[in-house]
């Protein structure tokens, strides 16, 4: 199904402040993939995601999702394709329920109201919180935040899910609830993290970004074991890959616990 | 200073809602044409600002005493007048809500006193002239002192024109503005000085931010003019509607202002009185209209000294207070009933 | 600082309370926001020497909170906490009105006394009504009411933006004076050098958030249209509830019910 794919060709995005976030990054990503995007803090992650989803354009080169150029007059279809869960919850729960929120997407589709419900109950299913529904946001916990926002995401029905940060500030059992979830569905995954762990339970595939150049772009478990790269690009191997400084089991999990 | 429902009269709350929703609307009106979608989530998260800002302490130098940020005139100037007034407005409806500072009825007077004129006088009129186009610290500090001192003595004059209106209190006028006045002197001193700071905090480190709302505002700079004039029409308008309407109809809902004095008062329930007192002088031992005489011999004295005279009715003073001591037990009562039925229904 | 966050758990509350499922909660918003409207016009059209005729109209809010669950204890420390300015200024009343009036022939009282006691019976009826119409309501519906009543979406769309991120900023505006005060012992507040720089950073960050807020509205269609989901009729039991109550104020204002039950019980 080539016209999922998404095809980023010399990518560069400047600032208004003059700060080159990208420098000319190339990307292929194919229908269902799962794709990790690390990198130290300000190597461009969130920059290149806003590109994704059209709330950045490109000071040069371009971008395709399918045979679709992101551009200003294509927006209400990329968006409807793409969808973008934020890094903080807060700022993607605007409304003041749940429900109100996750409808928001499909009422700006103006779709009928009967057709809204099924839509903001089938998402709020698929995450688990439909119990949630008339709270308002702040009620939430963190990963029912969480849960919320992607919710809202997914009734837009979207073919590509785009994620910052997905397991910030969550829990251990939050996070792994989360990661659980995010591996149950068969959208196109791009997911920017510090958390390689997750990365390392989730994609299979991994980009390296370091001052907004790709450095690194293969299978994740290759990636993660070019310790010299790693360091390079200001991360460390994902703790399970870790010696154990305990035990003294030494690099164990060659293939990724989960 | 927020205006309470208990201290106004119906026709100063409906006119001053009228006037604050007539303003709301044209402000709309000019977002909307401004068609900068961005500016509606800006406006949002802006007004939550003011309203979790209003509550930092800021420590007024030598005095040992701390003030607050009321946030009108900052709003003003971070939106631009017609979205400050909207954000403004909002808060003070959720106020109005949640912490009942003010009330429903008192919203318009409310959102006039603190609303309007720091957005549509003070803003306008004296911020951006001594401001201008070219910022600096000086200016932002003699503009946001003088326009924030503006506003207050405007909403603090506002403030008594509407208690003395309503005509609940028997706060002599000259007395009430002494009072307000100086005290919103100082309020007015340190809501400028936390605004200059903040203004020229962001002058410093952020200046597009200022620019950006300073050009926006060039394109509504003549319709200020517009809002002002508009009022005074809306203004004259009201109060000439009122005014006929009171004189119409000096019924028992206390239409105007001017007829709170107790004449209309006492007479308007008179039908209903004197069958009442028909039915009690059939059911009643000891008819006393011993009283009645007595309250005429007293309306007579206060007419002489010039003041309305109350409503009360000694005559009907001892009933009222056992009639009211029934009324709250009944009103108990009733409250525990429903309450009972209520919970033999849940088992 | 406690009030920061004090603030914030009273909404909490009140948003806890609209949540409950009671006759009361279901009965459709406009008819509450009107019903109210009309209990404060009735309240304060009463004349500053009434108080008889005032009392019946306690009728209402024991009603409804009795009938709406809402708990008597927490609303009364919210009244407190919202009576002082009425109650300074109605103390000015004794000052300034010393006519006398009589309570009897022997007993006398001067007006401001009687206008002074007028006004606190206001002024709890009115703050009571306020917090029943939201604590029985919602922001969420108030705001949903407020659109049938053809007021503009932009403007309710930032009403409730403002009211959702109460409890985000009011959360970040504490942890930062927290922060602020911990290394500041003894200071009673922000001292002048820290004003802006403090209050600007504050500002800063909720703007940078406002437009994440709409980045993220974007994505998920915005034009700037708003929807609101469309709000259910108006029912028959929902009419006699506005009119019943309303019949029911309309008579107390013309009729002094306790006055004449007093004068049942003592023949005056």
């Amino acid at each position: 199904m080539s016209h999922h794919m998404i095809e980023i060709k010399n990518l560069k995005y400047k600032y208004p402040d003059g700060h080159q976030a990208l420098k000319g990054v190339n990307l292929r990503i194919l229908h269902g993939e799962s794709v990790g995007i690390v990198g130290a803090n300000g190597a461009g992650k969130s920059t290149l995601l806003m590109h994704l989803v059209g709330v950045l354009f490109p000071s040069e080169g371009e971008i395709r999702i399918g045979d679709v150029p992101v551009i200003k007059r294509t927006l209400p279809m990329i968006r409807q394709r793409v969808g973008m869960v934020f890094q903080d919850p807060d700022d993607q729960l605007f409304m003041t329920t749940v429900y109100d929120d996750v409808a928001f997407g499909p009422r700006n589709y103006k779709l009928p109201e009967t057709e809204v419900d099924k839509l903001v109950k089938y998402a709020l299913e698929t995450v688990g919180i439909l119990h949630l529904m008339n709270r308002p946001p702040y009620k939430l916990s963190g990963g029912e935040k969480r849960a919320a926002a992607i919710a809202a995401v997914l009734a837009m029905k979207p073919d590509i899910l785009v994620m910052d940060e997905p397991t910030s500030a969550l829990d251990p059992k939050s996070r792994r609830r989360l990661i659980e979830l995010l591996r149950s569905f068969s959208h196109t995954k791009i997911i920017a993290a510090h958390d390689l762990d997750m990365v390392l339970d989730l994609c299979e595939r991994t980009i390296v970004i370091k001052d907004g150049e790709v450095m690194a772009d293969g299978p994740t478990l290759e990636i993660f074991k070019d310790e010299e790269m790693l360091d390079n690009c200001g991360l460390e191997k994902p703790l399970t890959m870790q010696n154990c400084p305990l035990c003294g089991m030494g690099n164990m999990s060659i293939t990724p616990l989960t | 200073m927020h205006m309470a429902d208990a201290l106004i009269s119906p026709v100063v709350g409906g006119a001053m809602l009228a006037a604050s929703a007539g303003v709301a609307g044209y402000a709309i009106k000019k977002v909307q044409n401004e068609l900068d979608e961005q500016k509606i989530p800006l406006m949002g998260v802006m007004g939550a600002f003011v309203f979790a800002a209003q509550m930092i302490n800021f420590a007024i130098p030598a005095t040992g005493s701390s003030g607050h940020l009321a946030g009108g005139l900052l709003l003003a100037v971070l939106l631009g007048p017609y979205a400050g007034f909207l954000t403004m407005a909002s808060i003070l409806i959720i106020q109005a809500l949640f912490f009942a500072d003010g009330g429903l009825l008192a919203l318009g007077c409310n959102i006039f006193n603190l609303g309007f004129y720091a957005s549509f006088i003070a803003y306008p009129l004296v911020y951006k002239q001594i401001v201008g186009k070219d910022y600096s610290s000086s200016k932002i500090i003699v503009g946001s002192i003088l326009a924030a001192v503006v506003a207050l003595q405007l909403g603090a004059f506002s403030v008594v024109l509407q208690t003395l209106f309503s005509g609940k209190t028997a706060l002599p006028f000259g007395t009430f503005a002494l009072l307000m006045q100086p005290i919103h002197l100082a309020i007015g001193v340190v809501e400028g000085l936390i605004t200059a700071a903040v203004i020229g905090f962001l002058w410093k480190y952020r200046p597009e931010i200022l620019e950006k709302t300073a050009a926006g505002d060039a394109l509504g700079a003549i319709s200020i003019r517009k809002v002002l004039v508009g009022f005074a029409i809306a203004a004259v308008l009201i109060g000439g509607v009122f005014s006929w309407f009171a004189s119409e109809n000096p019924d028992g809902l206390e239409w105007s202002i001017y007829h709170t004095s107790g004449v209309e008062e006492l007479e308007a329930p008179e039908g209903i009185h004197q069958i009442l007192a028909a039915v009690q002088s059939r059911i009643a031992f000891l008819p006393d209209y011993g009283f009645k005489n007595e309250e005429q011999e007293t309306m007579e004295d206060a007419a002489g000294k010039g003041e309305t005279w109350p409503a009360v009715e000694p005559g009907a003073s001892v009933s009222g207070l056992v009639g009211g001591m029934m009324t709250m037990l009944l009103a108990g009562l009733t409250g525990f009933g429903i309450h009972i039925v209520k919970r033999r229904k849940r088992n | 600082m406690s009030s920061i966050t004090g603030s914030f758990y009273n909404i909490r509350l009140l948003d806890e309370l609209a949540e409950k499922k009671t006759m009361i909660h279901g009965i459709h918003p406009l008819i509450k926001i009107l019903t109210t409207f009309v209990y404060l016009v009735i309240t304060v059209s009463f004349h500053r020497y009434e108080i008889s005729g005032l009392l019946p109209l306690v009728f209402y809010p024991v009603i409804v909170i009795t009938l709406a669950d809402i708990p008597v204890v927490p609303l009364l420390k919210r009244m407190m906490i919202a009576a002082p300015f009425i109650i300074v200024m109605g103390a000015f009343n004794p000052l300034f009105d010393t006519n006398p009036v009589l309570i009897t022939s022997r007993l006398q009282i001067s007006g401001g006394w009687i206008s002074f006691v007028s006004i606190l019976i206001k002024g709890i009826l009115t703050i009571l009504a306020a917090f029943l119409l939201i604590s029985t309501t919602g922001m969420t519906r108030i705001a949903s009411a407020l659109r049938s009543l053809k007021i503009p979406r932009v403007f309710i769309m930032q009403l409730l933006l403002t009211y959702r991120y109460i409890a985000v900023l009011v959360e970040e505006v504490s942890r930062t004076v927290r922060a602020y005060s911990s290394r500041s012992p003894g200071e009673k507040g922000i001292k002048f050098a820290a004003w802006g720089s403090l209050t600007g950073q504050l500002l800063l960050r909720s703007m940078e958030r406002a437009q994440r807020i709409y980045q993220s509205m974007c994505c998920r269609g915005f034009s700037g249209e708003y929807h609101v989901g469309e709000n259910k009729r108006i029912s028959l039991g929902d009419m006699a509830y506005f009119l019943g109550w309303s019949l029911f104020f309309i008579i107390v204002r013309y009729v002094n019910i306790t006055a004449m039950m007093g004068s049942l019980i003592t023949g005056a």
